[in-house]
């Protein structure tokens, strides 16, 4: 199903909110990703016909921002923060950690598919780190002040579909 | 003493709208609309020693009267895309006590005329996208955003655009092409936003912390505020401590406080014994202080303003105090912050571009405990040249803690380069 047909009434909102059509690109990419994780090819094509853009130019979008994927990876990606500010307060041992207990390296993804772990920069929650967030579809949420212990539960909180833990 | 920026450590409840209300909220913005001509509010932001609080310390009300009056519409644009860093102030100011600052947004737009204001956050602060959206939907209901504002024909309207991940946002003109749904890379200047901004048109462009002093400078008056701080830096500020110390978090202290006092009256110190080694002050793109015997003194009775951090050579910039201890070593420090320079480069100019890239990995070679003497001469000559000649500030501030770094450490980077973090 085209973005146009799945999210007609949230589409047309996106529109009326800015003077120029080219300012949705952003929210429309959002959008393409809620439900997959990433943005299919088919996507960007469709985002680039609505706003009269090459394809070209929406895929640079994708790729410049750091939050739009352009690939499947696990359903949540687990994106710890290990910049300097973390890392003082032990990020790095938190991560590498965090990568053996899932016996995954960083960048991989869980073998059941669940959970994807990336290093990423600062997240402005450099004094309740170690921290990550978790990013699904389209939604973001930061996890603080945590341990191995903790993210594990976490993990294993989302495996069964339960609430995520904060 | 009384909070006037993170007020919610004084009125937690401050995030609800009667709350803030009850305790003289939207006073400042009805005072503004109702009695005084927009270039009243300008003079008055002038008078007030206001100086932007987002990195640059520029002084808020000359800012504003760049705009030329021939060219309509006026914009502004909130720069809530904090991501230095060490930096994790403004998102503490939207979260806990998001009316002052919508205020402050409101009061910043009427000053310069613009019925539009829009707030720019990073893609990770979606939760933030989400409260204020609610936040300024109950200013609307309340009749504190909208047309003809407390009886006048004055308009406002507030949005807020949500980034996508990239710190090269936080660069103003970046933050504009963001917003215009174009990859965020600054534009060659001149012209410059407060003629040539968003969607073309005259752009004020101002950190949340800067909007959120407004309804206080309003309400209290320019003299009251240019009576807290120093001299040439006014107000209160606050600043982010992070790293090797027992507290770290958000200290909001009249500008010209002492390191000593941030780091250990309120800091609490180093953890596990440790000694101080170094001090970031303006975050990862920071000019590294060394502190040892024969310095620590001087740092710490250094008064955290714009001019005296300079004079310990660095700059205060966003005031994200990273604090380092004697277990770190600089080639590792230098390490991570170029890891994240390289990452954040935009692409558009050669010099940040490939310069970033160099340096990574001749600091890599070097942490690695892999390098020659050449690489320490070769880092010093690539940062040289990257240094100045870029287009924005990114490529100047992935060099700040690289040549200090070099500097001021030596010994951190003889050969064989001990292999430490």
């Amino acid at each position: 199903m085209s973005l146009a047909e799945k999210y007609t009434e949230e589409i047309k909102a996106i529109f009326v909110k800015f003077p120029v059509k080219r300012s949705a690109v952003m929210p429309l990419l959002y959008l393409a990703q809620r439900e997959d994780g990433y943005i299919t090819k088919e996507s960007m094509a469709e985002i680039a016909d609505m706003l009269d853009l090459d394809v070209t130019e929406v895929a640079s979008i994708v790729g410049f921002y750091t939050l739009f994927h352009d690939e499947k990876a696990g359903k949540y990606r687990m994106q710890v923060c290990n910049d300097l500010p973390c890392a003082l307060r032990g990020a790095d041992k938190f991560l590498e950690a965090l990568c053996q207990n899932l016996g995954i390296k960083v960048g991989e993804t869980t073998a059941d598919g669940l959970v994807t772990v990336e290093a990423v920069m600062c997240l402005a929650a450099c004094d309740r780190a170690p921290m990550f967030q978790l990013q699904t579809g389209d939604q973001l949420t930061y996890h603080e002040h945590m341990t191995v212990d903790r993210s594990l539960e976490l993990i294993e909180a989302l495996k069964a579909g339960g609430k995520e833990i904060s | 003493m009384a909070y006037f920026v993170l007020r919610h450590r004084d009125i937690p409840d401050i995030k609800n709208i009667e709350t803030y209300r009850k305790n003289g909220g939207f006073e400042s913005l009805k005072k503004v609309i109702g009695s005084m001509q927009a270039q009243q509010v300008v003079d008055e932001v002038k008078a007030s020693g206001l100086r932007g609080r987002g990195g640059a310390g520029f002084p808020t009300g000359v800012k504003w009267s760049f705009l030329p009056n021939n060219i309509w519409p006026h914009y502004v644009v909130c720069n809530a895309d904090e991501s230095e860093p060490g930096t994790f102030k403004d998102r503490e100011i939207m979260e806990s006590n998001p009316f002052q600052f919508l205020e402050g947004v409101a009061i910043a737009c009427y000053a310069v005329g613009a019925v539009e204001g829009y707030i720019y956050l990073r893609g990770e602060f979606q939760h933030i996208q989400i409260f204020l959206d609610q936040c300024i939907l109950e200013m609307e209901k309340a009749g504190l955003l909208g047309d003809n504002l407390f009886g006048t024909k004055t308009s406002l309207r507030l949005k807020t655009y949500l980034g996508a991940g990239a710190y090269i946002c936080g660069e103003e003109t970046a933050l504009l092409e963001s917003i215009e749904g174009k990859r965020g890379q600054p534009r060659v200047r001149p012209p410059f936003p407060a003629v040539v901004g968003l969607y073309g048109k005259p752009t004020v462009i101002n950190n949340v912390e800067t909007l959120t002093n407004l309804p206080m400078i309003i309400e209290k008056g320019a003299a009251w505020y240019k009576g807290l701080g120093t001299e040439k830096s006014a107000g209160v500020k606050i600043f982010s401590l992070s790293g090797n110390i027992n507290n770290p978090g958000n200290y909001e202290l009249p500008l010209g406080t002492t390191f000593r006092e941030l780091i250990f009256t309120y800091g609490g110190g180093i953890p596990d014994g440790r000694k101080l080694r170094a001090l970031m002050p303006a975050g990862a793109s920071s000019s590294i202080i060394r502190v040892d015997e024969s310095s620590f003194d001087k740092v710490m009775d250094t008064k955290m303003d714009y001019e005296n951090v300079q004079s310990v050579g660095s700059l205060l910039g966003s005031a994200s105090v990273i604090v380092v201890d004697d277990s770190h070593s600089m080639n590792w420090i230098i390490n991570k912050t170029i890891r994240f320079f390289e990452h954040e480069s935009c692409g558009k100019c050669t010099p940040c571009r490939d310069g970033t890239y160099w340096m990574a990995h001749i600091i890599e070679r070097i942490h690695a405990g892999q390098s020659t003497s050449a690489d320490l001469q070769l880092l010093k000559s690539v940062a040289n040249q990257v240094n100045g000649k870029c287009l924005c500030a990114l490529g100047d501030f992935s060099t700040m803690a690289v040549t200090t770094a070099l500097e001021r450490f030596p010994e951190d980077f003889e050969l064989p380069v001990q292999i430490a973090n």
